[in-house]
């Protein structure tokens, strides 16, 4: 049986507030889908119930089959899902290529070797140069992270992604705030990650263009719910989508949503 | 250098200095005479290796302990009960370092995985608890511990001021016991020091790092971070307690000001903020300046206050009054830290990295 991430009737509840409202959902490999929705949709809260940054108040989620809604944000990591987050999350006073050495230790289960000095462990830092030149960060790798430019910074934040060999790739507006000749990098990353038929990609993105082109399917949610879910020329046609999201103009729908 | 673990001090200056204190204090037993220069001298090894382990904790991982001395503590008195109480034997020897090391280790384990789970506070505040709560304890249970009067005791024959090993008229110079043991504090605090040095350099103690610096990253990378930061604990209360041992041994007591009492805790912190946290290095700095600044800083301000009156000078004989001597020592402090804020380390890397920074470009 292939891969699939499913989550079902997954809900959760800040006080009042419903974030993410029962929202079923099966994704599977060699399909990149893409969550969309206008500003505070509960699209970032949908992954964090994923990743397990935050706890599901009801529903659940299934990784190739087994329910890991009880299970640690490492213990999936360690499962296999993959998360690049929105708002960068770095060490910041650490190097940029140690950054990507610490992915790289995390996914071969290098975590308690402590009688070796670091320097030993070419194969840690051959990998970790190797995906860093992937991102075109491999002249920086000597950088502290918080040197980076916003830019270089997302790149990174992609790059302790890929580091991990995850089955899911779970990317959270990975160009936001990127100038326009460093979107391409990333865009190209995630074409090519997307000819891996084995892994399962999701991708939230606000930018339509983005959407259009890479996504093989599109989900909206809106306050919390799944209102549509279908390949990307229905979706962005559907009338529900057309009023909640996308509008007529998509630069004022945007502002207006928030 | 793999003896450094790949991480050399960076800076000349920060070299330089280092290998005078390391030489000064690998001579010190024929450089300097007396009883005094000796006692100062072991006295900065032992600290410099407890400072060391402090350092793993609060500059590696960021998490702030108060039972540090509550290690050292276990050490010391471990080795003292057991000499105290078995004779001046080497089995008193084995049976305080086997007793001692597992159960410091065994407590931070304990405490380390009730309380590094959460936030920070709530490990700061359990370390002090249990830390005020052992030491009520170890006075109260005097008939173990010789409640405030301590424990003296008498080391094995081979360690005594009374064994001589090399005659004065070999050498010019006397080695009995006395200098026999100081050398072992001297190897074995070397010892640790390196030990550590390379416990942060590795894979682990970059994963320390990277969970000071974002530990929710660190979890969602997937480590799980509550067992790195207990093992960093478990790491240095073994260190805590072994530069316990070695104190007791050298002092040949334990007693709750040697070894248990808070302001040894308050004597560490300033330690490694002087010398510089998160280096290693700048243990052996923090520990050197502080320890001789408390030992001779009184005696030096004597010889000034002296000086100052018989030059007929104002207000400052009573300034440099060996009795201000403590306030001589905060005014240092507080300098100390106000112009290095990275400490002395981080001062001099900084220095030396701004300089090699603009000869490369």
């Amino acid at each position: 049986m292939p891969l699939t991430l499913e989550t079902r009737d997954l809900t959760i509840r800040f006080g009042g507030h419903v974030a993410v409202n029962n929202v079923t959902c099966t994704f599977r490999p060699g399909e990149l889908t893409a969550i969309v929705g206008p500003n505070g949709a509960g699209k970032t809260t949908y992954f964090n119930l994923i990743s397990g940054q935050l706890r599901a108040s009801s529903g659940s989620i299934l990784f190739d089959g087994i329910d890991i809604t009880g299970q640690s944000a490492p213990m999936r990591t360690r499962a296999g899902l993959g998360r690049a987050f929105q708002l960068t999350n770095l060490f910041p006073n650490l190097t940029v290529e140690e950054n990507v050495r610490l992915a790289v230790q995390a996914a071969n289960g290098t975590h308690y070797d402590m009688l070796r000095p670091w320097m030993v462990r070419r194969d840690l830092i051959t990998r970790a140069d190797g995906i860093l030149d992937q991102v075109a960060l491999g002249s920086r790798r000597g950088v502290a992270a918080t040197a980076l430019s916003h830019g270089d910074q997302r790149k990174l934040e992609v790059a302790l992604m890929m580091a991990l060999e995850p089955k899911v790739f779970m990317f959270d507006e990975p160009t936001a705030g990127m100038s326009i000749d460093e979107v391409p990098v990333v865009l190209n990353l995630i074409a090519q990650l997307k000819q891996d038929l084995n892994k399962i990609i999701l991708l939230i993105e606000h930018k339509m263009d983005v959407v259009r082109s890479l996504a093989d399917r599109i989900i909206v949610l809106h306050n919390g719910q799944l209102v549509a879910d279908g390949r990307p020329a229905e979706v962005i046609a559907s009338p529900i989508v057309q009023e909640a999201y996308l509008g007529v103009a998509p630069k004022t729908a945007a502002g207006s949503a928030a | 250098m793999m003896i450094l673990s790949g991480d050399p001090p960076r800076s000349r200056v920060l070299t330089l200095v280092l290998v005078l204190i390391i030489l000064a204090l690998a001579a010190t037993p024929f450089l300097f005479p007396g009883a005094k220069a000796l006692n100062v001298a072991a006295k900065i090894c032992v600290f410099a290796a407890l400072v060391a382990s402090y350092d793993l904790l609060l500059g590696y991982t960021g998490s702030v302990s108060f039972a540090h001395t509550m290690f050292y503590g276990i050490g010391s008195y471990a080795i003292a009960i057991a000499l105290y109480g078995m004779g001046p034997n080497w089995a008193a020897v084995a049976t305080g370092i086997v007793i001692g090391l597992p159960l410091a280790a065994l407590l931070a384990l304990a405490i380390g995985l009730f309380s590094l789970r959460v936030a920070a506070i709530f490990f700061a505040m359990i370390t002090l608890a249990v830390a005020s709560a052992f030491q009520v304890l170890a006075s109260q249970l005097s008939w173990l511990t010789g409640g405030e009067d301590g424990r003296s005791f008498q080391l094995p024959e081979l360690l005594r001021p009374g064994t001589v090993l090399v005659s004065k008229n070999l050498f010019g110079f006397e080695i009995n016991g006395r200098i026999l043991t100081y050398y072992l504090v001297f190897a074995i605090s070397a010892l640790m020091i390196l030990a550590l040095l390379r416990v942060v350099n590795s894979p682990f103690g970059r994963v320390l790092q990277a969970i000071r610096e974002n530990r929710f990253r660190a979890e969602a990378l997937g480590f799980r971070t509550v067992f790195h930061l207990t093992y960093a604990n478990c790491i240095a209360a073994s260190v805590a307690a072994s530069a316990g041992i070695l104190n007791a041994l050298w002092l040949r007591y334990a007693g709750p000001d040697t070894s248990l009492s808070f302001s040894i805790m308050l004597d560490i912190l300033l330690m490694v903020v002087i010398g510089g946290m998160g280096t290693i290095y700048g243990a052996i700095i923090g520990a050197a300046i502080f320890i001789l600044a408390q030992n001779y800083l009184q005696s030096l301000m004597g010889v000034a206050s002296k000086a100052a009156s018989e030059a007929g000078l104002p207000l400052l004989p009573g300034l440099l009054h060996p009795d201000r001597w403590l306030l001589w020592l905060g005014l240092l402090f507080i300098a100390s830290v106000y112009f290095f804020p990275t400490g002395v380390v981080g001062r001099l890397r900084n220095a030396g990295g701004a300089k090699s920074g603009s000869a490369s470009h």
